[in-house]
């Protein structure tokens, strides 16, 4: 079983980011959980959020202690929040930051790689809202979900231009890390 | 068809498909998308129902009330103290034989505020008079629906299905959902026998004085004892049509050869079954007894259940404060006297208020009581916060 955490802040879509991945892993044949890290969201909050994958039926509902993946959509919260706690050694951890992953003095023997998804966001989408760059690049590099089944999770959710402009910012996050 | 879908969803969509008639709900906190859904469902004209949205909990149980009396399958969904706001009405729904079926998305009550899963909301009312089913998973909160719409009509008592509050309701899974024709072939349209009706004035629910009250409570709690057999051959029927278990008195797992028995309700079950099979690749035999209905008690699918087994332990999402675990209780009494004996039965209390009931508590719960019975215990306590006086 594939455990994904994902921290970010409240209207972030931190929660939609979870339920497409798992959309999206069903749409791929697999088994798939996603759920919040419950609270009483606002916006700015820290907030997280859980998705399983797996080739049987999940059936434990504990919260998400030990990933293998982290999606963290707010680099500041590595100095607020335990965003690392539990994550394997061997894990990896995709963060929205403009900066080189060695810029973020992140103690771990985890893989890093940064994508500035924000900044992407904007420019396509024109909100700053990072998840469909995010799931890109996770996509692409955990290659644990297929980019077609990413794209008709987010058109079902969001038809018409909002899920298009998702789905340019998720391809934009792909592009990027083609190139690296 | 199997969908990715979130709880509350699949549960809005399963009670489309039951057709109700009147569907009445206070639409903010502690209510879940599943009125929310519905009420885009009867917007869109895809359910010919009345949707009445209403500024208590309190109003909506009682619209529910009134429609049903006067003949409609009707429908609700709370919790917490929306839930305790009903409650009166709630008693009454089941004293006048109302067939009304609630969703009790499971949450914590006040004070201190918390808005998240634990069970004492229904626990609350379990004494009220309606049946409660508990959901093991998302797929079995949706069958459960048309399930609870064939027994409260067939047994003329409401009920109440619950499902665990954010961990069911907000979690998305694959649910397979039914046709609509194949929900209409199991469960027909609703024929009232008892309603109030302007062409023919009576009342239902009026004024029992004492040569009457006694007797109408001693029918009711018979009225539950006997809709046991209904609510397994609902089950049944279900099994066999959808092609799938759900619903019924208990299920079981890994029991046959476990020498410790772990007892429990709701979707934490999951958990457990991951537990029980990482401990039989140890070579340790633990075994689950899950409970689906917990009103009415299944005392004696229990004791035929857990012949022979010594070791038991009662987990739980609710506490009687004062006395300790309720269904510890429940299970204790389900054993006659001389039988109780040599058998230990533990009991803890876990996940009030939203806590997280890890793998690794559930563990140190099994290895606790391996060693000796725990008469009661509080899973994952944290003794720091507690003033020394207190503990």
């Amino acid at each position: 079983m594939i455990e994904i955490r994902i921290h970010g802040r409240g209207g972030q879509g931190n929660v939609a980011a979870a339920e497409l991945l798992s959309i999206a892993a069903f749409k791929d044949g697999k088994f798939a959980q996603a759920f919040p890290s419950f609270g009483a969201e606002r916006i700015g909050a820290p907030v997280m959020a859980f998705v399983r994958i797996d080739d049987k039926k999940i059936r434990t509902r504990e919260d998400v202690r030990h990933p293998d993946y982290l999606i963290v959509q707010d680099y500041h919260l590595f100095g607020s929040v335990p965003v690392l706690d539990g994550l394997k050694p061997d894990g990896l951890i995709v963060v929205n930051a403009e900066k080189s992953p060695e810029e973020l003095y992140i103690k771990t023997t985890a893989t890093i790689e940064t994508i500035p998804a924000t900044e992407i966001a904007l420019e396509i989408i024109g909100r700053p809202i990072p998840n469909a760059v995010m799931i890109g690049a996770f996509c692409f590099l955990t290659g644990l979900v297929s980019l077609g089944a990413v794209q008709e999770a987010i058109m079902a959710k969001f038809p018409g231009k909002i899920g298009e402009d998702n789905v340019a910012a998720m391809e934009r996050a792909v592009e990027i890390m083609q190139k690296r | 068809m199997l969908k990715q879908i979130e709880g509350s969803f699949a549960v809005a969509e399963m009670v489309a498909m039951c057709r109700p008639n009147v569907i009445s709900a206070y639409p903010i906190t502690p209510q879940t998308h599943i009125v929310e859904e519905l009420s885009v469902i009867v917007g869109k004209g895809q359910l010919d129902a009345e949707f009445v949205n209403v500024e208590s909990e309190f109003s909506a149980a009682s619209v529910v009330l009134g429609a049903s009396a006067a003949g409609a399958r009707a429908y609700t969904a709370t919790s917490s103290q929306g839930l305790l706001l009903m409650s009166e009405v709630v008693y009454c729904i089941a004293g006048m034989r109302l067939p009304i079926v609630m969703t009790c998305a499971n949450r914590a009550i006040s004070a201190p505020l918390s808005i998240w899963n634990d069970q004492q909301d229904s626990m609350a009312l379990r004494d009220a008079g309606w049946i409660q089913l508990h959901a093991e998973d998302n797929q079995e909160a949706s069958d459960l629906h048309v399930q609870a719409f064939k027994i409260a009509e067939k047994t003329s008592l409401p009920v109440m299905v619950c499902m665990d509050g954010f961990i069911l309701t907000h979690a998305f899974e694959p649910v397979d959902l039914p046709e609509p024709k194949e929900v209409d072939a199991f469960l027909p349209p609703f024929k009232p026998t008892n309603i109030v009706d302007p062409r023919w004035p009576r009342g239902i629910g009026l004024f029992a004085d004492p040569r009457f009250y006694h007797e109408t409570r001693y029918i009711l709690h018979r009225a539950m004892e006997k809709s046991g057999k209904t609510i397994k051959a609902v089950s049944a029927e279900f099994a066999k049509s959808f092609g799938r278990e759900s619903g019924g008195f208990i299920k079981t797992y890994n029991l046959k050869d476990a020498d410790l028995v772990i007892i429990s309700m709701g979707s934490v079950v999951g958990t457990i079954k991951d537990l029980i099979d990482e401990f039989a690749e140890e070579g340790k035999k633990v075994g689950l007894l899950q409970i689906c209905s917990y009103r009415p008690f299944p005392r004696k699918e229990i004791y035929d259940a857990l012949k022979g087994k010594m070791n038991i332990v009662v987990l739980e999402k609710s506490i009687s404060l004062g006395r300790g675990g309720i269904l510890a209780s429940d299970v204790r009494w389900s054993f006659p006297r001389a039988d109780k004996k040599d058998r230990n039965i533990s009991s803890f209390i876990a996940g009030l208020g939203g806590r997280n009931i890890t793998k690794d508590d559930l563990r140190y719960m099994v290895e606790k009581v391996k060693k000796e019975p725990v008469e009661l215990e509080f899973l994952g306590l944290n003794k720091d916060l507690i003033a020394k006086k207190d503990l």
